[in-house]
């Protein structure tokens, strides 16, 4: 990584650059598609309040589990409601929350890999072993815990959420802080006697920003995936909000004659949730990032 | 040489100890203590006392976490709040239940996973390739809850070929087991295989690119002589470390597959000792799931320097 070149990257304006890394990525056919599906998803999630056609918490016993047909497009749920309408609306809470929440995994995470990277020593060593024994914790069993006791409102959810899935980011940022930390021009900010919030910020930041928004990026695919888990589970979002992990759980029971109750939320959340994910990955490619080797802790 | 084994043990119990920690704070910490949050609205005057008496809650809490922790070490997590019975008696079966529902995906999944990485590092970017991580794309990014979902509706519910849920007591004879399980072990191997299929594609093609390989080609060694003998241990050991992380990662999503397949394993039986507010239980769930993950890390670092004969020089020298 040379001096220079950052400056001269720098000197791009960030909309140019970022333009820029969205045309590498949709000239893949994956980015393409995972751009095309996330974009989708983000259009649905503001418009589909006025494009619903029937009120998602319409109760109607009439209705019950009927197929679908040219009033109810996917059909009815077992207490009537439109399952069309609860489909398109479904998404809405679960990227919020995990949109949020990814961005304070990403603050914190980074923030605190960097710090341990940079400094080293004792600091860094209490830090990775805490670290550690978090990331031994099965996830769930935390957040299943912290949410039962707590609660599942939005307030507890996004912090809850974004601290266990920032744990792993810690150690991507430590790792590629001490992959710069060793070059020159480090050294001689250093020599200069800059203090360390002017080199993480003016230095290290600018060098390690790409690998931790991957992760970034990744994370909120495994966040959406954990949060849709929890709301599986009943410890997520409550009833009668509409939500895919909640839709499946509620329609499961009935599946052998209401499969499309079921199908509906299922082809929703799994899109989007590939759609993050083959964009994270072109994203990661765009910038020049190999992370196919990486577990998914 | 010695000394790094014992060092990655000693860190290993290191990490549990501060696991120990965390959860015992955690329980502490957040409002409400087992006894409240079991009694709910009961929890006041002559119950409330008494329960405080049951679990010992009226000593300070350090004097609580050394014994706890003392206990905890010979295998006895005291006991539980609903069951009323010793928390290891609960746990034993389940245990051995979650055992075979995990080797069984272990030995179903590896396997396949090295095939379909070795198929798809050697014809990149061509036809099998393509197809093969197509379907891996799928089957790793979709949620454990929807693939068994869809496993129960498409082969039990239309297919009608194997029951979709399983309906046995805990502690079954393992032959009885055997046909419900089929449906977990494919949900859960799915998701594994296609990781691990994953990693060992890009390790294998990492492999074919250096240069003693191309030196290999060059000097014309056979095709598959060389995939045998030159690529593939070179490119399966660093995979070692990922498969680990692959299955402890898994502990998280066996508990979503065996609530779907009403399993009764230990991921339902986190489920059922939170629904019923059981902090006792959790804290020796975390406990073990943690030393479930520490151990299956610590055996894949000690194969990989066993087995490596670099890295053994390597890390001595730092």
């Amino acid at each position: 990584m040379k001096v220079d070149n950052i400056y001269k990257e720098e000197k791009k304006s960030a909309f140019a650059k970022l333009s820029e890394i969205i045309i590498t990525m949709a000239s893949r056919p994956s980015g393409l598609i995972g751009l095309s599906i996330l974009v989708f998803h983000i259009i649905l999630a503001f418009i589909s309040p006025y494009i619903a056609p029937h009120d998602f918490k319409a109760i109607d016993p009439t209705l019950m589990l009927q197929a679908p047909s040219a009033e109810y497009w996917f059909g009815t749920d077992d207490l009537g409601r439109d399952v069309f309408t609860r489909t398109i609306l479904g998404g809405r809470t679960a990227l919020t929350i995990t949109f949020f929440g990814s961005l304070i995994a990403l603050l914190w995470g980074g923030l605190l890999g960097i710090f341990c990277g940079l400094v080293g020593g004792k600091i860094d060593d209490v830090v990775m072993r805490i670290v550690d024994a978090f990331l031994s914790i099965p996830w769930i069993l935390a957040m299943l815990l912290i949410v039962s006791l707590l609660g599942t409102s939005t307030e507890v959810l996004i912090p809850a959420l974004g601290f266990f899935y920032g744990k792993g980011i810690v150690r991507v940022a430590r790792a590629a802080t001490h992959d710069v930390i060793a070059k020159d021009f480090i050294v001689s900010a250093r020599a200069r006697g800059h203090s360390n919030f002017s080199i993480i910020w003016n230095e290290i930041i600018p060098n390690v920003r790409d690998a931790i928004l991957v992760e970034g990026a990744m994370r909120w695919s495994w966040m959406l995936l954990g949060f849709s888990s929890l709301s599986f589970l009943g410890f997520g979002v409550s009833p009668p909000t509409p939500d895919w992990g909640l839709m499946i759980s509620n329609a499961r029971g009935l599946m052998s004659f209401a499969y499309w109750a079921v199908i509906a939320p299922i082809v929703g959340l799994s899109s989007l949730i590939i759609g993050i994910n083959l964009t994270a990955d072109a994203f990661a490619k765009a910038l020049g990032i190999d992370r196919s080797t990486k577990a998914p802790v | 040489m010695l000394f790094l084994i014992i060092k990655r043990i000693l860190l290993g119990f290191v990490t549990l100890f501060i696991v120990s920690i965390i959860t015992f704070v955690g329980t502490e910490v957040l409002p409400g203590d087992a006894c409240t949050t079991y009694l709910e609205r009961q929890a006041f005057g002559e119950q409330l006392e008494a329960c405080y008496r049951r679990l010992g809650l009226n000593v300070p809490a350090y004097e609580r976490y050394v014994s706890w922790a003392l206990n905890a070490i010979q295998g006895d997590f005291g006991y539980s709040l609903s069951g009323e019975m010793p928390i290891k008696d609960v746990l034993g079966p389940r245990i051995k239940n979650s055992l075979v529902l995990a080797s069984a995906a272990i030995f179903i999944g590896i396997p396949i996973a090295l095939i379909l990485g070795i198929i798809t590092a050697l014809w990149r970017d061509k036809l099998p390739d393509v197809a093969i991580s197509t379907v891996t794309i799928f089957a790793m990014t979709i949620p454990e809850f929807i693939s068994a979902t869809l496993l129960i509706l498409i082969i039990a519910i239309w297919l009608e070929w194997l029951p979709g849920i399983v309906i046995v007591p805990t502690d079954v004879s393992f032959l009885e087991l055997l046909p419900n399980i089929i449906l977990p072990v494919v949900a859960i191997a799915m998701i594994m295989t296609a990781h691990m299929a994953r990693m060992v594609r890009s390790s294998v093609i990492q492999v074919m690119a250096s240069e003693y390989v191309q030196m290999a080609i060059l000097k014309g060694v056979p095709y598959w002589k060389m995939v045998f003998k030159h690529v593939l241990p070179n490119a399966l050991l660093p995979a070692i470390n990922v498969v680990a992380l692959t299955i402890a990662w898994l502990l998280g999503g066996v508990v979503v597959t065996e609530v779907v397949f009403n399993y009764p394993g230990l991921g339902r039986l986190v489920i059922e000792s939170i629904s019923n507010r059981d902090l006792p239980t959790v804290q020796a769930l975390a406990i073990i799931l943690a030393s479930i993950y520490v151990s299956i890390n610590l055996l894949a670092d000690l194969l990989t320097l066993m087995l490596n004969p670099r890295l053994k020089t390597l890390q001595i020298r730092k």
